[in-house]
């Protein structure tokens, strides 16, 4: 197999690598799966016979894609997305490493099931796939899974997915048993009571259109408490995704009295808001829902300035059964795979933070989570590797997406910049002609 | 019959979903039209031609007694073929049979379709997918606007005008579209409103609507001209958002003499169905500065210009 991969010299590019802080022109050599070297003048100190020689012309060329929280149908609702789908959409997107979530049919909460995901993403993907793994047994909040023996099956970190966990007694028992292990405790912070029969962020814009609110503090109550659980057991915890001004207070402290607390955002919550929900436009509706502009703004600061740790793309497909319905009735959740890279540069030409951070928050850190070997360009590090058209105008067509749903909240949008080469271990799994 | 309107106003909107939306000369147009309504209605022969042809559905996913009527018998003395059309949400799947029956409807080619559903927003999304004019008669909390327009021209008929009226709304002002709608109206219309609740029935935000907020009937109803009340449902006095009915009524439901904080020549209002000792005593709402009635009346002539207005915008018009 190895052999029928031939080396590529990514030649002329602007070479980003935020695990070295690392913004340079230069070359990039893959061969054998992994980045052989980095520098300038690679092509003309001669390259191995048989290499592709792609001219990137100044092009960005940075890790491939961490994507720390995708949903996925499989297995269970192949019809929504398989792991394959996924992966496509994935490679169109610049990801070369989906984090798929333990929410399926059944539930990933054995190592069998496990095992089964690390098969069929090897057979179907053509992207790497870690499964996380659920924390409780049938997702149902009340008995830990087998921390120890997911572990060792693959699993890279332990949630409840889309489901918070409202027993504090189990949460804190989850904690300290995973720290035997170093496992990653991951959560969905939000109350389902506070939660209650509410669809949008709380506020005048809710109120307007006749639907209930859903508060900050269900979000950030929950956070709060899971803060001091870590305080107690010492354990490591991942915040799945944080949205408003107020849960970055509790990050804040949390970070700096040296807890092993980090967090995420998702690429809907940096880049929308509450009102691009508009009239009823149900692909907005997400959980948690989309905040405030103010909410958002300090979002995308918190992860320009490091204390938000990843972007991720919270990727949800839901088909028209689920969606085309009114808004309170229809089911959270948006597709992102494919589109967080570009969603993401929108901010970069905003100014709203630089390449460098963002591609930090997509791969490096997700990497440095996960202890996944990815997310870097350093020599010997496997070649998941992406070329970036930062500037190159388009527009999204639905029908575009490789994804089986259509959700998207950026139906027709226009982007600006997009991914035109995915590589992963040394394979091009996607062109952008 | 067929003696023709004077009023040749035609509404450049191809449905009504909302007040939202419609400017002050809209509303106005729309009040003027239905005072011609109301006389008619009080005549023997009550009969237009003006939708002869054309076909009306009422669509109701929620159960709705009065509004249905109040639309059917406008769709008929105006001339059209009124069919209704009942949906028990509990017995088939809620969105799916919102989009399916839309297209089905659609398919029969109706001129109107008036819809009222559990689910704000609803209604424009079938809207959205089908060719004909349609009206919302109420969707969940987002809007009611036949309902405000019928209290508008209610208060105008009663006072002579909107602007500069003091309109306080008091009761579940989280789950009413009709507070909704009618705060939309009265503001486009230059009255003062403001809402009157306990906290846990103001939704975030309300001020930001344009109203003054009470927590007390004295404060709230304080130079008040109207008094519009509205209806509590059981399952929200159970303890979940007030304590208790008896509570709720001692604190907010209107009697003598929290009326007696208004104006003296304050007129008391009441969309209906009422909870007589829940939200309103009897007393009040059968007293003499009660409009509960005339409301009702106004209902179908509201209707009528409502139907009259759009149609007059429907192809081969």
């Amino acid at each position: 197999m190895l052999s029928e991969r031939r080396p590529i010299l990514l030649a002329n590019a602007r070479i980003v690598d935020p695990s070295r802080d690392l913004d340079t022109r230069g070359d990039l050599l893959i061969a054998d799966g992994q980045i052989r070297d980095v520098k300038r003048g690679i092509g003309a100190g001669g390259v191995p016979e048989g290499t592709e020689v792609f001219d990137c012309r100044g092009k960005v060329v940075a890790p491939g894609l961490i994507d720390m929280r995708a949903f996925i149908g499989e297995p269970g609702a192949g019809h929504r997305e398989t792991l394959a789908s996924a992966s496509e959409a994935a490679a169109a997107g610049g990801v070369t490493t989906i984090i798929c979530q333990p929410d399926t049919s059944p539930a990933i909460d054995d190592p069998a099931t496990v095992d089964f995901v690390l098969r069929r993403a090897r057979d179907t993907a053509i992207v790497h796939v870690h499964p996380m793994a659920a924390l409780t047994k049938g997702l149902a909040g009340e008995e830990m899974t087998e921390i120890g023996l997911l572990k060792a099956a693959g699993a890279v970190a332990f949630t409840d997915g889309a489901r918070s966990i409202g027993n504090a007694q189990v949460m804190r028992r989850a904690l300290v048993y995973a720290g035997d292990f170093d496992a990653l405790i991951v959560h969905h912070t939000e109350d389902p009571d506070l939660i209650g029969d509410g669809v949008m962020n709380e506020g005048e814009y809710a109120t307007r259109l006749g639907l209930l609110g859903i508060p900050r503090a269900a979000e950030t109550v929950v956070l709060e408490r899971d803060v001091r659980l870590v305080a107690l057991t010492g354990g490591r915890y991942h915040a799945a995704s944080v949205t408003c001004a107020e849960s970055l207070d509790v990050l804040r402290r949390a970070k700096d009295a040296g807890l092993s607390v980090s967090a995420s955002a998702s690429i809907n919550h940096v880049t929308l808001n509450e009102n691009d929900v508009g009239s009823y436009r149900t692909f907005l509706k997400v959980a948690p829902p989309l905040r405030s502009e103010d909410d958002r703004k300090l979002l995308i600061e918190a992860v320009a300035s490091g204390l938000v740790d990843a972007v991720m793309s919270d990727h949800n497909p839901q088909d028209v059964e689920t969606k085309r319905l009114p808004f309170a009735e229809a089911a959270p959740g948006a597709i992102g795979l494919e589109t967080m890279l570009s969603a993401g540069l929108r901010l970069v030409h905003n100014g709203e933070i630089e390449l460098m951070a963002l591609l930090r928050a997509m791969s490096t850190r997700p990497a440095e989570l996960l202890s996944l070997p990815g997310g870097t360009l350093k020599p010997g590090a496997p070649a998941d590797v992406i070329v970036i058209d930062t500037d190159v105008p388009w527009v999204l067509d639905p029908a575009d997406l490789k994804s089986k749903c259509k959700n998207t909240p950026f139906d027709e949008a226009r982007m600006q910049g997009r991914v035109v080469r995915t590589i992963v271990g040394g394979r091009t799994v996607y062109e952008h002609l | 019959m067929n003696m023709a309107p004077h009023s040749s106003f035609v509404l450049n909107h191809r449905h009504l979903l909302g007040i939202e939306g419609l400017s002050a000369a809209e509303i106005t147009g729309l009040l003027d039209l239905a005072e011609e309504f109301v006389e008619l209605n009080r005549q023997v022969e009550k009969k237009r031609a003006s939708l002869r042809g054309r076909t009306q559905i009422n669509l109701f996913f929620e159960v709705s007694t009065r509004t249905q009527s109040s639309f059917e018998l406008a769709g008929k003395r105006l001339g059209a073929d009124v069919m209704n059309m009942s949906v028990s949400s509990s017995s088939m799947r809620k969105g799916e049979t919102l989009i399916d029956t839309a297209m089905t409807l659609n398919a029969m080619h109706p001129d109107l379709i008036v819809v009222r559903h559990h689910a704000s927003g609803a209604v424009e999304l079938l809207a959205n997918k089908v060719g004909c004019s349609v009206i919302n008669a109420g969707d969940g909390a987002h809007e009611h606007p036949t309902q405000a327009l019928l209290d508008g021209l209610t208060i105008r008929r009663n006072k002579g005008r909107i602007e500069g009226l003091l309109v306080a709304i008091c009761g579940d002002i989280t789950h009413s579209r009709v507070a909704r709608s009618n705060i939309i109206l009265l503001n486009a219309m230059g009255a003062r409103v403001r809402v009157v609740a306990p906290s846990t029935l103001l939704p975030a935000g309300i001020e930001r609507m344009g109203v003054e907020v009470a927590r007390d009937m004295r404060e709230g109803l304080a130079g008040a001209d109207i008094v519009m009340m509205l209806r509590l449902q059981k399952e929200r006095m159970n303890g979940s958002y007030v304590p208790s009915m008896s509570e709720y009524f001692h604190f907010y439901g209107l009697d003598e003499k929290k009326l007696g904080y208004a104006r003296p020549d304050a007129l008391v209002m009441h969309p209906g169905p009422m909870n007589r000792g829940v939200e309103i005593d009897s007393s009040v709402a059968d007293g003499a500065q009660s409009l509960v009635r005339e409301q009702v009346e106004m209902g179908v002539a509201v209707r009528m210009a409502v139907l009259e207005a759009l149609s007059r915008n429907l192809p081969n018009a």
